[in-house]
């Protein structure tokens, strides 16, 4: 067990990172090479390379500038300061789970409605396709917009701007697996003369847990994209995306990344959270062992 | 008890319509044990399907205890078993068993009662916990006919249920629904696609023919109703045999030669 978790996680998993690791050092010598240039004159090649990595603001910030400036701004600010991320990622958090639960909650309405209703399942889903082929960057300033002249603020936006990418997926995922269901389990059902709420009950919804969890895991990154992209054009002063657009502002690209690399680790944190709820579910419904 | 008359019953398919059962008649008394069998396509288990309300035949009467199929259906008449054992694989063999209990409402001790005693029934006593995944396939459709069983219902409607067994599994089966079919008294129909199967569990033989799905012959069975495998090597055993191949063969002629 342990070995086989070396050898078919830890290893090629970190390989991959030291690799990208190196080229990223590698890369970051030509790209700030100019401004070093600039900044200093007379340096020998080796320094020239050092002075590379560690400019205050490079054009390519090497992983451990960023790593440096996270470990600094999670560990080393108070939580309630505008300059830690903690308190970036949590403001950015509570829009992501707040959108993901609006979300996933629009899916499954959706979906049993898709599922149990003729006229719903000839016309929705078509609507609910389109409404991705439309870009959210387009779409979220009309809403942060809209939402601010008729005086809501603040996180509702965002989790909208959130359920609007998160419920796509879970509507997917829930008629597919709503209708899992074979015809057999159906027509058993019916010998019994149950109702289509005890068929939903009983057979259709513990068939699609499935499905949903696989969906849940796509909407919940999904949601988190949709409240940072709702933080871009709302001028807010807080949320990961605030911090990230800060950052352009000001030309301060290891805030910049170290905002995207928090909002990486916080997607991870979200689908690995759901893949262990998955996990424990499925086993306890002896679904997978 | 069960009654078909004249009934035809015509799919409409991309290909035109398919005649599945043309003029069916036929009587299931009380207590009968009545074998569909024929080759595939010869409409027994749409004919199985008619009596259980799972489809509706396009002419003719059919009546299960004096009631419509559907009346029937709803009133919870008849079990049915079906190809595939169809267990839940979130729920126990016991949560298997209590699942169409839950669904008709019955209190909580009645459904242990009723649970343990089809479980007696079909003798999976030390399984009551175990998941589907945890039994051999003869034990599940074991589990799925003492779902069936579960409920009042005085006629067990099988399809195939052994189908998918091997011979060994499938003998013991066999034998095991006879014992239960003595005990409980139930009427049931039984479809299958084998000969020595039918004779040995019927009553009654209702041997069809396929395109259009109609009965060539129904054999009424002169074996005593307690009997055992080595019934099989009787002279009334091979004869009745015969009868059904020469009933399957007389169904074929037309569209074989």
């Amino acid at each position: 067990m342990k070995t086989s978790y070396l050898a078919n996680k830890f290893i090629p998993v970190s390989t991959i990172v030291i690799l990208i690791g190196l080229f990223w050092y590698l890369v970051a010598v030509p790209m700030n090479s100019d401004k070093v240039s600039r900044q200093f004159k007379n340096l020998t090649a080796s320094e020239h390379i050092l002075k590379c990595w560690s400019l205050k603001k490079p054009k390519l910030p090497t992983p451990h500038q960023i790593i440096t400036e996270m470990v600094n701004t999670t560990f080393f600010k108070k939580i309630s300061s505008k300059r830690s991320l903690v308190y970036h990622g949590w403001i950015t958090l509570q829009a992501t789970l707040a959108g993901f639960f609006l979300g996933t909650l629009l899916g499954i309405l959706l979906a049993l409605g898709i599922v149990h209703n003729r006229a719903m399942d000839l016309s929705v889903m078509p609507w609910v396709i389109a409404s991705q082929t439309i870009p959210i960057l387009a779409i979220a300033p009309m809403i942060i917009v809209v939402m601010n002249s008729v005086g809501v603020t603040g996180l509702l936006p965002k989790a909208i701007i959130s359920m609007y990418l998160s419920f796509f997926p879970v509507v997917v995922g829930m008629v597919k697996g709503l209708r899992s269901p074979d015809q057999i389990q159906l027509d058993q059902m019916r010998t019994w003369s149950a109702s289509s709420r005890e068929i939903l009950w009983y057979l259709r919804f513990p068939s699609s847990l499935p499905f949903l969890f696989a969906s849940l895991k796509v909407g919940v990154a999904a949601s988190l994209v949709g409240a940072i992209v709702g933080e871009l054009p709302s001028g807010a002063i807080a949320g990961l995306g605030a911090r990230m657009l800060a950052g352009t502002y000001y030309g301060q690209t290891i805030m910049i990344w170290s905002a995207l690399f928090a909002a990486a680790f916080l997607a991870a944190f979200l689908v690995f959270t759901i893949d262990f709820l998955q996990k424990i579910t499925l086993k306890r419904m002896a679904i997978i062992r | 008890m069960i009654s078909v008359s004249d009934v035809n019953l015509t799919f409409e398919t991309n290909d035109g319509p398919v005649n599945a059962l043309k003029n069916v008649s036929m009587e299931v008394n009380e207590g009968d044990f009545v074998s569909f069998i024929g080759p595939s396509g010869c409409g027994k288990t749409t004919l199985l399907r008619v009596i259980a309300a799972l489809e509706t035949p396009t002419e003719g009467r059919v009546t299960v205890n004096n009631m419509t199929p559907d009346e029937a259906r709803k009133a919870r008449q008849y079990g049915y078993v079906f190809q595939a054992a169809g267990l839940y694989p979130w729920r126990t063999v016991s949560g298997n068993i209590k699942l169409p209990l839950e669904i008709m409402g019955y209190s909580t001790s009645e459904k242990e009662d009723r649970t343990r005693k089809v479980i007696d029934l079909v003798e999976l006593n030390g399984f009551e916990k175990k998941f589907p995944w945890q039994l051999s396939g003869g034990m599940q459709q074991r589990a799925s006919i003492a779902r069936a069983l579960a409920f009042d219902a005085n006629i067990l409607l099988m399809d195939e249920p052994f189908g998918a067994l091997d011979e060994i599994v499938r003998d013991r089966l066999n034998g095991e629904l006879l014992n239960l079919w003595a005990r409980t008294r139930k009427t049931i129909c039984f479809v299958t696609h084998s000969i020595p199967e039918a004779v040995f569990l019927s009553t009654k033989i209702v041997v069809m023919s396929p395109r259009p799905g109609r009965i060539t012959d129904i054999i009424e069975s002169p074996l005593p109703k307690k009997r055992d495998l080595n019934i099989r090597d009787s002279r009334e055993f091979i004869k009745i045999a015969q009868r059904v191949r020469e009933g399957l063969k007389a169904g074929q002629t037309e569209d074989v030669f």
